[in-house]
């Protein structure tokens, strides 16, 4: 009797929702548990309200007919600069890297531009949500956690503050192949020097917003605000994660050892090496963000599937992960990047965790995203087939149980050249 | 006696003649003749029958790819792999510049791009030039010298940049110059081209008057040879072909109208980002467009990029290719993908899409009679992949030029443990000596 009357009272307000919805006989990829096949999915109020074989549809609720197509989780692009770059070549269109090397207090989101024609091109391939991070000096500020829908940064926003970037301090000489016409050579010594400096400065940083905490709990006389330590509380009392971004074995170590001592909560990010150190890595319980699968490999004498392998040798380990594309064009390749580590040895759901699951866990929103279960947002994608797959076709996306349309600037410009006699 | 002597050198020759191979039980996609479930004979080099059935010669290896498939290899139209330099940077004209003359045979992208299923690359120039330099094809013979990797008999080609590179190498904003450089317009860039084909004509007058004179027995000086105008005569008399690096329709059409005004033939645009804006145009020309599947917005030439390009050229008619770009081999290793993304943006079959690196990349470069498809009397360039090539979950497993087999995964794979323990020696060998040295000459501080 209970359950009718709810139904009675809801009906009205569900019929007239936009993001209430019944998707029916589908592929459920729930990601958090088991497929199943001919699933439903129920959205109430943009949250998952039941998922099965047999679930009701309440009075009015528009059903999607899914028959022979598949429900995945939307994806999450651990690594993007979304909204804060456009177009790479030109100055003017990037917000990535502030000047100075200590930068805390910088917020990605407040930068992010929602009308940026990334977002509906990578939307269309079922990237839902994405990570903005900056990326200047070597503490470069906070990224951001947002859907790839709202008007403002504001509604787009799902985690203002997700984590501290820190680009950990490493012996940059440049050089390599055809250094000449890339990159400035710096001699040994000299790349040292800053190396030890910037090191020195970062441990000093730590130390002064430790000492600048202790001083503000002291409510000493005379304490002034400080905008860079004040962005450092949440770091230091371990509320924000700090995303190490190291790429070679030795600046991953000294990332690892640095975390330890400064007891601070670390997310490794963008490693190249870390296959060599995965045991560590799991030992102290790092996640991981890995950049792009489809990489070249880091050094000459590298195997040639380098790359292709690091997830695989990660999951062996044992080592959470989840992967980042650091470019936002590429954004919408993200579930190929998965793929590639499939391919070389990675399990199939284990990829599909690294780009949902495993991903939303990681940014700390694990209980409400990543996942098709009972209680979570629903940012949800129809295709009809494997994400993973190339050829695969992403149907509809929702998020928060809103049907976002698959249409951008590619998709227009393409329907407008076909049509030309 | 003469029989005998033929005969035993023969014999003698058929001992050193590797061996027959029959690749067996593949799923074969030969991209031109259809898909069929069956066998590919090799001899000397070349495929020799491809079949359901073939003829299996005593003594040949056999390779059996169960469940596996076979296609042709792949041809990256456009990439910059194996070369030294890319820019000669002083100069706007640096058609004097050969790409042939900078190959290293020894550089791992050669190896990597193998491992992705490439038989052959069209190596380049970069683009910071209007005429950047001649260009050559090669194939991935990973372990002959620099001369053992020219595609024979493959005709040259003059490459040719149009856009931003050029004009940025002009404006001084690129880290390289600091002195600006004409061209710095997509204007000057026009006019370059123009003043070098024009130079060139008078040159080729020089040198035809001359040869005019010499057989009418006049005795005459012949014109100073001039090595930089001497590529773009080849072009005017169609020896030598044109490869144009350009994104936006409106250089695309300044290219066209420009070779048809001067006399000669556009054989393909490089990149061609919006070629897909000005496809008829392409196609009233006879010109081809070798293009990336989804980049855009690296900078502002590629603003209109879209990943339907390709599909939408070749309905419209273009003869299109996908290729790398590659300085380092990265987009080489899984051209395959590439290729599948042409299936989602714009709908082309699986044919069409393995085309894009096969057949058509070979008839763009003019070496079609030779490579691109799996048909009898083609090089046995070949490639098997543990699944579909247009899955993103394909593997290359073996790759086969000339048909000698030149990569092979599980080789690959089992050899590591002891390439790494090679290195380890080495590596430790280096260190001994460091200390050896340090003990007999001390490092002394300066005073």
């Amino acid at each position: 009797m209970r359950t009718l009357a709810w139904v009675l009272a809801c009906a009205l307000p569900l019929a007239a929702a936009d993001n209430s919805l019944l998707i029916r006989g589908a592929t459920v990829h729930t990601v958090s548990g088991a497929d199943i096949a001919g699933g439903s999915v129920l959205v109430v109020d943009g949250k998952i309200a039941e998922v099965g074989v047999k679930v009701a549809a309440p009075k009015g609720v528009r059903i999607v007919d899914a028959k022979g197509l598949h429900v995945y989780p939307g994806l999450i692009d651990s690594g993007t600069q979304m909204g804060l770059a456009e177009v790479g070549s030109v100055r003017e269109t990037s917000d990535v890297s502030e000047i100075g090397d200590f930068n805390p207090q910088l917020r990605a989101i407040i930068a992010i531009n929602p009308a940026s024609e990334h977002i509906p091109v990578a939307r269309a391939n079922g990237i839902t949500s994405v990570v903005s991070t900056p990326a200047g000096g070597v503490l470069s500020g906070q990224a951001a956690l947002v859907h790839l829908d709202g008007w403002t940064w504001e509604e787009m926003e799902i985690r203002r503050s997700a984590a501290m970037v820190l680009h950990f301090p490493f012996i940059e000489t440049g050089g390599g192949r055809r250094s000449s016409e890339s990159r400035r050579n710096v001699p040994f010594p000299e790349a040292k020097r800053i190396y030890d400096k910037k090191l020195a400065d970062l441990r000093g940083f730590f130390e002064s917003a430790r000492r600048y905490r202790q001083a503000k709990l002291a409510a000493l006389a005379g304490f002034r605000t400080d905008v860079k330590f004040e962005a450092m509380i949440p770091v230091l009392e371990g509320k924000l994660p700090v995303a190490i971004v190291a790429e070679r074995e030795r600046t991953i170590r000294e990332a690892l050892q640095f975390a330890e001592k400064e007891k601070i909560r670390m997310i490794l990010a963008e490693p190249r090496e870390a296959g060599k150190l995965a045991s560590e890595i799991k030992a102290r319980n790092v996640p991981v963000i890995l950049g792009p699968t489809l990489a070249a490999p880091l050094n000459e004498d590298d195997p040639y599937d380098a790359a292709y392998t690091l997830p695989a040798e990660l999951d062996r380990a044992g080592v959470k992960f989840a992967l980042g594309t650091f470019a936002n064009a590429f954004s919408r390749n993200l579930p190929y990047n998965a793929a590639q580590a499939v391919a070389y040895g990675l399990p199939h759901e284990a990829g599909l965790k690294a780009i949902t699951l495993n991903a939303a866990e990681i940014w700390g929103v694990g209980d409400q995203y990543g996942s098709i279960d009972k209680g979570k947002w629903a940012d949800l994608m129809v295709t009809d087939g494997d994400p993973l797959e190339v050829r695969t076709q992403v149907k509809q996306v929702f998020i928060h149980g809103r049907e976002i349309g698959l249409d951008n600037k590619h998709l227009r410009l393409y329907q407008q050249h076909t049509k030309r006699p | 006696m003469k029989t005998p002597l033929i005969l035993s050198l023969a014999l003698a020759m058929a001992a050193f003649a590797a061996p027959p191979v029959v690749i067996q039980n593949a799923r074969v996609l030969t991209v031109t003749k259809g898909a069929f479930q069956g066998s590919v004979l090799i001899r000397d080099g070349k495929i020799v029958e491809a079949g359901e059935k073939v003829m299996v010669p005593p003594g040949a290896t056999i390779i059996d790819a169960a469940g596996q498939y076979l296609m042709p290899g792949i041809i990256d139209a456009h990439t910059h792999i194996a070369s030294e330099s890319t820019n000669e940077s002083s100069i706007s004209v640096s058609s004097m510049a050969r790409i042939e003359d900078a190959i290293n045979p020894e550089d791992i992208s050669i190896y990597r791009a193998l491992a992705g299923g490439v038989t052959t690359a069209h190596v380049l120039h970069g683009s910071a030039n209007s005429i950047g330099g001649t260009t050559a094809v090669f194939k991935m013979r990973w372990s002959k010298d620099a001369a053992g990797l020219v595609f024979e008999g493959a005709r040259p080609g003059l490459k040719f940049a149009l856009g931003e590179n050029p004009k940025r190498s002009g404006s001084g904003a690129s880290p390289s110059r600091t002195t600006p450089r004409y061209p710095a317009t997509r204007m000057g860039i026009e006019d370059v081209i123009r003043q070098a084909f024009v130079e060139a004509k008078q040159y080729q007058q020089a040198w035809r008057d001359y040869q005019a004179k010499v057989k009418g027995g006049v005795q005459a000086t012949p014109p100073r040879s001039d090595l930089k105008l001497e590529p773009i005569v080849e072009v005017l008399e169609g020896k030598r072909m044109t490869h144009v690096h350009a994104y936006r329709a409106d250089e695309i059409l300044m290219m066209l109208r420009l070779a048809e005004e001067l006399g000669f033939k556009i054989h393909s645009f490089e990149h061609g980002l919006e070629g897909y804006k000005v496809a008829k145009e392409i196609v009233a020309h006879g010109a081809g467009v070798t293009t990336f599947s989804d980049w855009w917005a690296y900078k502002m030439e590629a603003i209109d990029a879209i990943p339907y390009n390709a599909a939408l050229m070749m309905r419209k008619g273009v003869l299109v290719s996908l290729n790398s770009d590659d300085l380092n081999a990265n987009l080489s290793t899984r051209l395959n993908t590439e290729a599948a993304k042409t299936m989602k943006y714009g709908g082309l079959n699986e044919t069409e899409a393995l085309a894009l690196i096969t057949i058509n990349p070979a008839r763009q470069l003019e070496i079609d009679k030779r490579v691109g498809s799996i048909e009898p009397g083609k090089d046995a360039d070949l490639v098997i992949y543990d699944k579909h090539p247009l899955s993103s979950f394909a593997r290359v497993q073996k790759v086969f030029i000339d048909g000698e087999m030149y990569f092979d995964r599980d080789r690959d794979v089992s050899g590591r443990a002891e390439r790494e323990l090679r290195k380890k020696a080495l590596t430790d060998r280096q260190k001994e000596r460091e200390k050896e040295q340090k003990k007999s000459f001390p490092t002394r501080r300066p005073s």
